[in-house]
């Protein structure tokens, strides 16, 4: 992979403290490269939101970093180690190097500001010096790239609709011309068409500007259409991490698979699919061994008492089972050509 | 009972005709209308399931709504085995009532959090079903459980609401219809609040619930592989308006009405992956205060032709037995 842009290691949270803290994160490691658009996928209460927070040091109380490190390289070659940069250097990286469109973040615009005038005012806070003129010639530019019509520049956020709203987050977010843009479930509030829209757009700025994306979702069958590489977690850990293609084609992992056949296909044959046995584990009582063992149906004696580490070359699994064993075996899918 | 002759189609159980609704509003000071349901035919048949797919918005909850009596309709007529239902009042009303059951979208709004499962349940069946016997009672509580899959059943009747898991719950919701009797259905998105991973289970579990209880069911989403995977038949709807109905497979195999054509292609489609493929329309759905004339759609639609833009197209047959509301599909146009 070309140089990442984002090195998250061993990142850790708790909400809580001692016998009763969630442990919601858990030795997380994940790299971004430069230009890659990287899909985080999980069920609701994985801990993709709570990854997003702690990486951008956002983590709401009782939310705690127990440990861990996340760097980021600027393209001029300088490293910044966010969780422990002084808080007000920290807050000009956040939208300057770092944009982050939060869940239901369309529902956060000041409901009595002009969107306009909303976008100007983030600008301003971090460009001071800048005369207004240019700000708001600039925020034209950016409804333009997010396909809402310059016009609508003076409407309150009333008047816009859900997808109109979530595109001014969007431009908001690439305001400052970030390097990374993190989007934590940006789609799922919408119709699919307005998805389907939005989702084209984010792809062509990113070619045109070159940022890097994480993009957040429950919905795994959009990112293997849209995201280069899909990070798969489950309570609170990474469980599968490879190209997109890759996962879709061959997942190793027994609840990468169970999640994808927990899609229905929209084209081909039509067969019967059961979805995943059982429900997600509690975050406060976890098993000792693989937190997936309890629903999985490949699992043996070894899974009950060990947890396997994620591991591999340049495909990441976190699973006993050997890579060519029964879960390739069993979905009878073909392989990548 | 049987005074009613029996109706042509034996296993039409509810239908509805040129179903509407209007929702007063008031903007400023002038009294408006939201045309939220517009002239609706709909036909649930015993052992089957119809979806009914549309975007947010587009009126699929208040059809559910109407077919339950929950709302008046503003035009209309709603039949049960061939009877029309009027009176929201009365005995045959009630009646209806424990014939259509609804299932919402969340179960955690729709179940009582201060009752158990087991007071969930006897209240329906009481209701329902007066002068039950305590025995009969627990052996129909267990029963409901079996039925969706909460076994073994002991382990869920002392349990609150907040105690089970999404899924539970909303099999809870599916058992407290059933404990009424009922042949008839009506799901409001009841998967779309649940995990990913179990939302399958329960739409499974409600296939086969159709085939054994014979039941007519109207599975409402926004989720139209969904409807591929669990509908015999689905129904498109769009800004208050049918656009689309026919066999679920010809549906989203060969959409026929472009709007169903754009809601096809914007579903996420693993099999085509890389972004540039052709989207048929943009822009956004209609104000429905005030609808555009003629086709709702015709202001995205890029097929939009002349007429379009005045005449409404009538519900024409498409191709494979479809009924598609769209003038591509008028064989008697003028040229
Ligand atoms: N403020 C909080 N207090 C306690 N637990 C929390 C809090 N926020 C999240 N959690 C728990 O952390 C886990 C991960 O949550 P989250 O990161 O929001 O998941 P996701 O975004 O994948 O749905 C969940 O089990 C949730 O219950
Ligand atoms: N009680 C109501 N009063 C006024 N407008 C309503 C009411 N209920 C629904 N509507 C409007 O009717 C339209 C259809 O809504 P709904 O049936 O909920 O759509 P869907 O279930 O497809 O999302 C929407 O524009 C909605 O705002
Ligand atoms: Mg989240
Ligand atoms: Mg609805």
């Amino acid at each position: 992979m070309n140089q990442p842009v984002l090195e998250i290691s061993g990142l850790s949270v708790d909400y809580g403290y001692h016998d009763d803290a969630v442990h919601a994160l858990r030795d997380v490691s994940l790299s971004l490269g430069r230009g890659e658009v990287l899909g985080l996928a999980g069920e609701s209460g994985c801990g993709k939101s709570t990854l997003a927070y702690a990486a951008t040091r956002l983590l709401p109380p009782p939310g705690l970093i127990t440990g861990g490190e996340v760097l980021f390289h600027s393209r001029t070659g300088e490293t910044l180690d966010l969780l422990r940069l002084p808080d007000d250097e920290l807050r000009a990286a956040r939208w300057d190097e770092i944009a982050i469109v939060f869940q239901g973040a369309m529902n956060s615009l000041n409901p009595v500001r002009r969107v306009g005038r909303q976008l100007t005012d983030v600008m301003a806070a971090h460009r001071p010096g800048v005369p207004m003129s240019v700000h708001k010639g600039r925020a034209r530019e950016l409804l333009g790239l997010v396909g809402i019509p310059a016009d609508r520049m003076p409407a309150y956020p009333h008047q816009l609709s859900g997808g109109q709203r979530q595109r001014v987050m969007i431009a908001m977010a690439l305001a400052l011309d970030p390097q990374v843009v993190i989007m934590d479930e940006p789609t799922t509030a919408l119709d699919v068409v307005t998805q389907r829209q939005i989702v084209e757009r984010l792809i062509a700025l990113r070619a045109e500007l070159g940022f890097s994306v994480v993009f957040i979702t429950h919905d795994v069958s959009l990112l293997i259409e849209m995201a280069d590489r899909i990070a798969v977690m489950y309570a609170g850990r990474i469980v599968e991490d490879a190209p997109a293609a890759e996962i879709y084609a061959e997942p190793r992992h027994p609840y990468t698979r169970g999640l994808l056949g927990s899609f229905p296909p929209l084209r081909g044959p039509r067969r019967a699919l059961s979805g995943i046995p059982g429900a997600p584990p509690d975050l406060a009582s976890l098993p000792p061994g693989c937190a997936f063992a309890p629903r999985c149906p490949h699992a043996f004696a070894r899974c009950e008492g060990e947890r396997p580490e994620l591991s591999g070359g340049r495909r990441l699994s976190a699973c006993f089972l050997p890579a060519d064993g029964p879960v390739a075996a069993v979905q009878g899918v073909a392989p990548v050509e | 009972m049987a005074e009613t002759p029996p109706p042509p189609d034996d296993r039409v159980v509810l239908s509805a005709r040129g179903l509407t609704k209007h929702f007063p509003v008031r903007k400023g000071l002038r009294r408006k209308a939201v045309r939220a349901v517009e002239s609706v035919d709909l036909t649930l048949r015993r052992g089957s399931v119809v979806a009914l797919v549309g975007e947010s918005g587009s009126g699929k909850s208040t059809v559910a709504r109407l077919l339950a009596m929950l709302h008046p309709a503003t035009a209309g007529e709603v039949r049960l085995r061939g009877e029309p239902v009027s009176a929201r009042f009365g005995r045959r009303f009630r009646a209806y009532c424990r014939q259509v059951q609804m299932i919402f979208q969340d179960p955690f709004a729709s179940l009582n959090p201060v009752h158990t499962v087991r007071y969930i349940l006897t209240r329906s069946l009481r209701i329902h079903h007066a002068g039950l016997s305590t025995p009969e009672l627990t052996a129909r509580l267990a029963g409901l459980l079996e039925q969706v899959h909460l076994t073994p059943p002991e382990r869920y009747l002392d349990k609150f609401p907040h105690e089970l898991s999404g899924g539970q719950r909303q099999r809870v919701s599916i058992a407290r219809a059933l404990g009424a009797g009922p042949s008839v259905l009506l799901a409001d998105e009841p998967v779309s609040m649940l995990d990913v991973s179990i939302r399958l289970g329960v739409l499974n579990l409600l296939r086969e619930l159709t085939t054994e209880l014979d039941l007519a069911v109207l599975y409402i989403t926004h989720d139209i592989a969904s409807a591929r995977y669990f509908a015999d038949t689905t129904v498109v709807m769009y800004a208050g308006e049918i656009v689309e109905s026919g066999d679920s497979e010809a549906v989203t195999q060969d959409p026929a009405h472009p709007y169903t054509r754009l809601l096809i292609a914007s579903a996420p489609d693993p099999d085509r992956p890389g972004g540039d493929r052709e989207i048929p329309a943009r822009g956004e759905p209609p104000s429905l205060i005030t609808p555009p004339p003629g086709c709702r759609f015709h202001p995205r639609c890029p097929q939009a032709m002349e007429r379009c833009r005045t005449q409404a197209p009538p519900a024409l047959p498409g191709p494979g037995g479809r009924a598609v509301a769209c003038w591509l599909y008028d064989t008697e146009a003028p040229e």
